[in-house]
């Protein structure tokens, strides 16, 4: 048998609502299936498995709030044996962080959240602009027609729809019992009811994401010794084979400036893969799989960074598709608990509004953050004569405890070396 | 297409990629990248957006020109025909 517990997707998660099973008892899962939604402070996500098998029971309810590691389901494997919980790593992490006494009551792994009567909620895209003015208005979401993307909603279907249901109140779904599992039959007490403010968090999504980034924000500057190293980088080469093979293409195949970018550092972080990975329990751990964060601004404040799996193996195009697919799923829903969990390193392009230098803060567990600034005409010396080319501030923000300057530096070298090459991106 | 016609679908595109603004009261030289907090992806979206709705396709190299309405607007007049 197997726990299919609530994963940790990220460090600054500490529970998050289930907002419906995508799988029911004797359903066969495979590794990498997506069986559940769950609601966390930043975003509806589609959460994975990580075992074959037959789903045996399903403890946790749609609407109930889920800590951390508690048990969702239970998996009957092949092999009988209990499997190993997905992502122990950040797991582990999160359970840290709930113990060092975040604003959420601690919980012991084993035990279950109570029940919260939730607003009854089936499988919806929404986007978070979306949900917060849904949330602002108390319309329900599953009243209101998506017309984005897969049927989800956007902001302009929430005000339609308001502007005829304002007045209605919410269904309800009635109060759900905690089904009883065998773990919990000798469970002393329950634990305690959430504070009433957090009943309401869906009606504070700001607050929640706010929440969530300083929790993740605040240990990094707590506990990593960050080292930035800086270089500017003549982007002559590359913006021009950029603007060659743009030309080839119709306007909606055309690569955008930041595609060639995360292929270098996915390149660059194969010839310096010490960069690539965590610090985790003392220990360096390096990621063979290149999985690049990409920090997503969302329109409303706050930000999400998921990954684009294996950015290493994607050509230019691919890589645009995947950053496009990423940044559409990020503002209107469907994320997957891969994608969120995933990133070994991370990537923050800020130069769109003219920044020049980024001065990153790592997302922990990870190593390594890679800053863009903005790509500006300045002026350049070369074999004593001076020239005026695009120069782009390259910097990286590195976990001291990993690596030295030394690997840093090699790192935007190598970067610097693969941008000068860029047919070869 | 007149230049009302053009501004409405201008701000019908500019409306779907940030859904909290209201294109309507931009300034005619006011920056919308700028304003309306676009970037560069949402950027590309708005020139796929224009090919779209009025098959005018905008090369990468005059996006440097079309930060405001007053010079988008004529850009587009003179090229849709």
């Amino acid at each position: 048998m197997a726990e299919f517990r609530m994963p940790s997707l990220g460090s600054d998660m500490l529970e998050g609502t289930l907002v419906e099973w995508l799988v029911k008892p004797g359903d066969r899962v495979k590794r990498r299936d997506a069986v559940a939604v769950v609601e966390t402070d930043k975003a509806a996500i589609e959460i994975e498995v990580y075992e074959e098998g037959i789903i045996e029971t399903i403890l946790a309810q749609p609407g109930q709030k889920i800590a951390v590691g508690a048990i969702m389901a239970v998996i009957r494997t092949e092999a009988g044996k209990k499997a190993e919980t997905p992502e122990k790593a950040t797991l582990k992490d999160a359970s840290q962080l709930l113990a060092e006494g975040a604003s959420v009551p601690a919980e012991d792994k084993e035990k279950k959240l109570p029940s919260i009567p939730e607003v009854e909620a089936r499988r919806i895209k929404v986007s978070p602009y979306a949900r917060r003015l849904a949330a602002e208005r108390s319309v329900d979401l599953s009243t209101i027609a998506g017309t984005g993307p897969d049927g989800a909603i956007g902001a302009t279907d929430v005000e339609r729809t308001t502007a005829t249901v304002i007045t209605q109140p919410a269904e309800k779904a009635p109060p759900t019992p905690i089904e009883e599992t065998p773990r919990e039959a000798s469970q002393k007490e329950a634990p305690p009811a959430a504070p009433a403010a957090e009943r309401h968090a869906a009606k504070d999504y700001q607050t929640a994401m706010r929440r969530a980034i300083a929790a993740a924000m605040a240990r990094s500057k707590r506990e990593i010794p960050h080292y930035y190293l800086q270089m500017r980088l003549d982007m002559s080469s590359t913006l021009r084979w950029l603007e060659s093979e743009n030309l080839k293409r119709p306007i909606k195949n055309r690569i955008l400036p930041v595609v060639p970018l995360i292929k270098g550092v996915s390149l660059a972080l194969r010839d310096v893969p010490e960069l690539n990975g965590y610090w985790i329990d003392d220990r360096h751990q390096i990621s063979e799989a290149i999985n690049l964060g990409f920090v997503i601004a969302l329109r409303q404040g706050g930000l999400i960074a998921p990954a684009i799996l294996n950015a290493d193996e994607k050509c230019l195009d691919e890589l645009m598709d995947a950053m496009r697919d990423l940044i559409v799923r990020t503002r209107s829903g469907g994320l997957r608990s891969s994608e969120m969990t995933d990133a070994t390193v991370t990537v923050t392009n800020l130069g769109d509004l003219g920044v020049e230098t980024v001065y990153g803060v790592i997302y922990p567990p990870q190593v390594a953050l890679i800053g863009f600034g903005k790509t500006m005409e300045q002026p350049w010396a070369e074999n004593g004569m001076l020239g005026v080319r695009p120069i782009l501030m390259a910097t990286l923000a590195a976990d001291h405890r990993a690596t030295d300057g030394h690997r840093g530096a090699q790192f935007l070298d190598a970067l610097n070396r693969h941008l000068q090459e860029p047919s070869n991106l | 297409m007149n230049e009302n016609e053009i501004k409405h679908v201008i701000f019908k595109i500019l409306k779907r990629i940030a859904p909290e603004s209201d294109p309507s009261t931009l300034a005619p030289d006011e920056n919308i990248r700028k304003t309306l907090d676009i970037d560069s992806f949402d950027a590309l979206n708005f020139f796929i957006g224009l090919d779209e709705e009025m098959g005018v396709t905008v090369p990468e190299s005059d996006y440097g020109k079309l930060n405001t309405l007053s010079e988008i607007i004529p850009y587009l007049s003179s090229r849709i025909g």
